[in-house]
C-alpha cells in the first residue's frame, strides 16, 4: 500500500507543515532570546520550553504515522547519492525533534531549574544537578539548534530543487494542497516558451 | 511522470536566494551583525576585573558562603498571593550570604554592598528564588545603565565615576547610602531588598505590584571599615559561622505593596515609607556551610524562577539578571574544576 501512493496521507502532510512552522519558529526564538537583554527574554523562553514539549509529542505522533504509513517511493531515476542524502538527512531530521527537546529539558534539570511552561504547568526534574553534564548537554543544544537549521536549509534547497528543476512529483508528494494536476498543465503550457 | 529537467539556472538562483535569506534572517536574529547589542555575554564580561574573572565563580557576588534553615509563614501573605509559600507553615530554605564583588578573595571591608540569596521550597513543587541586597535603592534604572556603571567603575579614566554620575542622575540615593549608612560586622544584622518589583495575584485574581524585604532580628553594631578590615578579609564568614553555631538567626520577611502613581519599573526610586506593609513571615537560618561543596552552589539565584501568584512586573530588571545570571552559571559550571569541590584540595 505505501508503494502504491505517489503522496503523503493528509494527516502526515498536517503534521509536517504544522511542525515546520513550531520548528523554524523554535529555532529563531531559542537564537533571539539568548543574545540579547531585554523583557522579552521572559516570554520567549517560556515559549522555547512549551514549544519545546509540544514539537516533542508531535515527533512521537509524527514518527508513529511514518511508521505505519511510510513514504512514498522516491523517483526511480533519482541517482544513488540523492538517495541516499534524502535517507540520512530524514534520519538526521528525526532524530533532532525527538532529541532537542529531550536535551533542553535535561540540560534544565542538571542545572536545578524548575521547568514551567505556559498554564503555570510545572514538569519534574528529569536529572539530578551536574556541573559536567549540564556543560555536555547545552553544549550539544546550541551546537544540534544550528545543525539542525543547516538542515532545514538544506532541506528546503532539496524540496525546491525537486520542485522546480527536477520536477519529479517529490514536492507535490508533502505539499500541503495537491499542486500536481494544475502545475502539470501550467507547465506543459508554459513548455514551448521556454 | 517525471517532467524533463528545464533550465535550471534561474531556479537555482532562487533556490539559493531563499537558502541565502533563511541564513542572513537566523544570523541576524542571532545578533550577528549587530555587535554594538547589548547581549547577556557582554553584560557579565563587564563585570569582570581587570585580571579577568575568578574561573568556576559566580560572575558577580562571587564571595559568598551557604546556609539552609527555614521559612515560617504566618499565613499572611496568602492576602496578598496565591504562592504555596504563604500558606501557613514551615517550609525548607537554601541560601547564600554573598558580597557583591567579582572576586572571590576580596577582603569584606572593601566590599560595600552585601547580598542574600535564597531559595523557598513547598512541598508542592512550586519554588520561589530570589537575590536581594542590603542597599535601599538600587545604583540605576535600567540594564543599560548597570553595563554603562561597570564600564566607568572599571575605567581607568580617573573622572569616569564622575562623569557616570552625571549622566545618571538616579546613582545619587545610592551613592548617598553607600557613603553614609553604617557597615555592620555580621550578615546576620543586615537587612535585604529586593529592590525590583513583582505583581502578586491573590485568590480572587486581584493584582498588587510589590517588593520584598527581609529585616533582621539582631540589633545593628555599627563598625567602620577600617575596624572591619582590622579584623581579617574574611570575617563575615566565620562570624556568621560561629553565629548561627551559637543560635539560629531569624529575618522577618516584609513586603511592600506599591499604590497607583508608584513607579514599579525602576527600582532606583524608593516608594514612599507609608505603603501598606505585610509580615508574611521568618527566615530561619540553621546552619552555615561552606560554598565548595555546600548546597548553595549548585543553585543559580535566577529572581524570575517564582510559585504561582507571582510573577514579573515592568521592571526590565529581573529579565536581565535571569539572562545574565544564566551566562554566569553556565560559564562557572564549565570551569567547575578551577572551584574544586573540596576546599582543602584547593593548591
Amino acid at each position: 500500500m505505501t508503494r502504491d501512493r505517489t503522496r503523503f496521507t493528509g494527516f502526515q502532510r498536517l503534521l509536517h507543515w504544522v511542525m515546520a512552522v513550531c520548528i523554524i519558529a523554535m529555532l529563531f526564538i531559542g537564537i533571539g532570546m539568548v543574545s540579547t537583554v531585554r523583557p522579552d527574554y521572559l516570554p520567549l523562553i517560556a515559549t522555547h520550553k512549551t514549544l519545546g514539549v509540544a514539537i516533542f509529542v508531535l515527533a512521537v505522533i509524527r514518527l508513529g504515522t511514518r511508521l505505519a504509513y511510510g513514504a512514498p517511493a522516491l523517483p526511480a531515476d533519482l541517482p544513488p547519492a540523492m538517495k541516499l542524502g534524502a535517507r540520512l538527512s530524514h534520519y538526521a531530521l528525526y532524530a533532532l525533534m525527538l532529541g532537542m527537546p529531550l536535551i533542553g529539558y535535561a540540560m534544565l534539570s542538571t542545572a536545578a531549574y524548575p521547568v514551567v511552561l505556559y498554564g503555570d504547568i510545572r514538569l519534574p526534574a528529569i536529572l539530578p544537578q551536574s556541573d559536567s553534564l549540564h556543560t555536555l548537554l547545552l553544549a550539544a543544544h546550541r551546537a544540534l539548534a544550528l545543525a539542525f537549521f543547516a538542515l532545514i536549509l538544506l532541506h528546503i534547497a532539496a524540496a525546491l530543487f525537486h520542485a522546480l528543476v527536477r520536477r519529479d512529483g517529490v514536492f507535490e508528494a508533502m505539499a500541503p494542497v495537491s499542486l500536481t494536476h494544475r502545475s502539470l498543465t501550467h507547465r506543459d503550457k508554459a513548455a514551448p516558451a521556454e | 511522470m517525471p517532467q524533463p529537467p528545464r533550465a535550471p539556472l534561474g531556479s537555482l538562483a532562487f533556490i539559493a536566494v531563499i537558502v541565502a535569506a533563511g541564513a542572513g534572517a537566523f544570523a541576524y536574529t542571532a545578533g550577528w551583525f549587530s555587535p554594538q547589542r547589548l547581549t547577556p555575554e557582554r553584560l557579565v564580561g563587564s563585570l569582570a576585573p581587570a585580571g579577568g574573572p575568578a574561573l568556576g565563580h559566580r560572575r558577580n557576588h562571587a564571595k559568598g558562603i551557604c546556609f539552609t534553615g527555614m521559612f515560617l509563614s504566618n499565613g499572611k501573605g496568602t492576602e496578598l498571593s496565591t504562592a504555596q509559600i504563604f500558606r501557613p507553615g514551615e517550609f525548607a530554605a537554601l541560601g547564600r550570604f554573598n558580597l557583591g564583588t567579582p572576586s572571590p578573595d576580596a577582603p569584606d571591608a572593601t566590599v560595600r554592598v552585601r547580598g542574600l540569596g535564597l531559595q523557598l521550597s513547598t512541598p508542592g513543587g512550586e519554588v520561589w528564588r530570589t537575590a536581594m541586597i542590603d542597599p535601599p535603592v538600587f545604583p540605576v534604572s535600567t540594564p543599560q545603565g548597570f553595563y554603562e556603571l561597570q564600564k566607568a567603575a572599571h575605567s581607568k579614566e580617573p573622572d569616569a565615576m564622575k562623569k557616570f554620575a552625571a549622566a545618571h542622575p538616579e546613582f545619587a540615593p545610592f551613592a548617598q547610602w553607600a557613603g553614609t549608612a553604617p557597615w555592620t560586622s555580621s550578615y546576620a544584622e543586615d537587612p535585604f531588598n529586593s529592590l525590583n518589583s513583582f505583581v502578586f495575584t491573590d485568590a480572587s485574581g486581584t493584582d498588587r505590584t510589590v517588593r520584598w524585604s527581609l529585616v533582621p532580628a539582631a540589633p545593628l553594631v555599627p563598625i567602620t571599615p577600617e575596624e572591619l578590615a582590622k579584623r581579617g578579609p574574611n570575617y563575615l564568614e566565620q562570624e556568621i559561622v560561629q553565629r548561627v553555631a551559637a543560635a539560629p538567626q531569624r529575618w522577618t520577611m516584609i513586603v511592600t505593596v506599591a499604590e497607583p502613581g508608584d513607579v514599579t519599573s525602576d527600582p532606583s526610586k524608593a516608594w514612599p515609607p507609608e505603603r501598606r506593609k505585610v509580615e508574611v513571615g521568618t527566615l530561619v537560618v540553621q546552619r552555615i556551610e561552606a560554598e565548595a561543596d555546600g548546597p548553595c552552589r549548585e543553585i543559580n539565584f535566577d529572581p524570575t524562577v517564582l510559585p504561582s501568584g507571582m510573577r514579573v512586573s515592568d521592571d526590565p530588571f529581573p529579565a536581565a539578571r535571569s539572562s545574565a545570571y544564566r551566562v554566569s552559571y553556565d560559564r562557572r559550571t564549565a570551569e567547575a574544576k578551577d572551584y574544586p569541590r573540596t576546599p582543602s584540595a584547593k593548591p
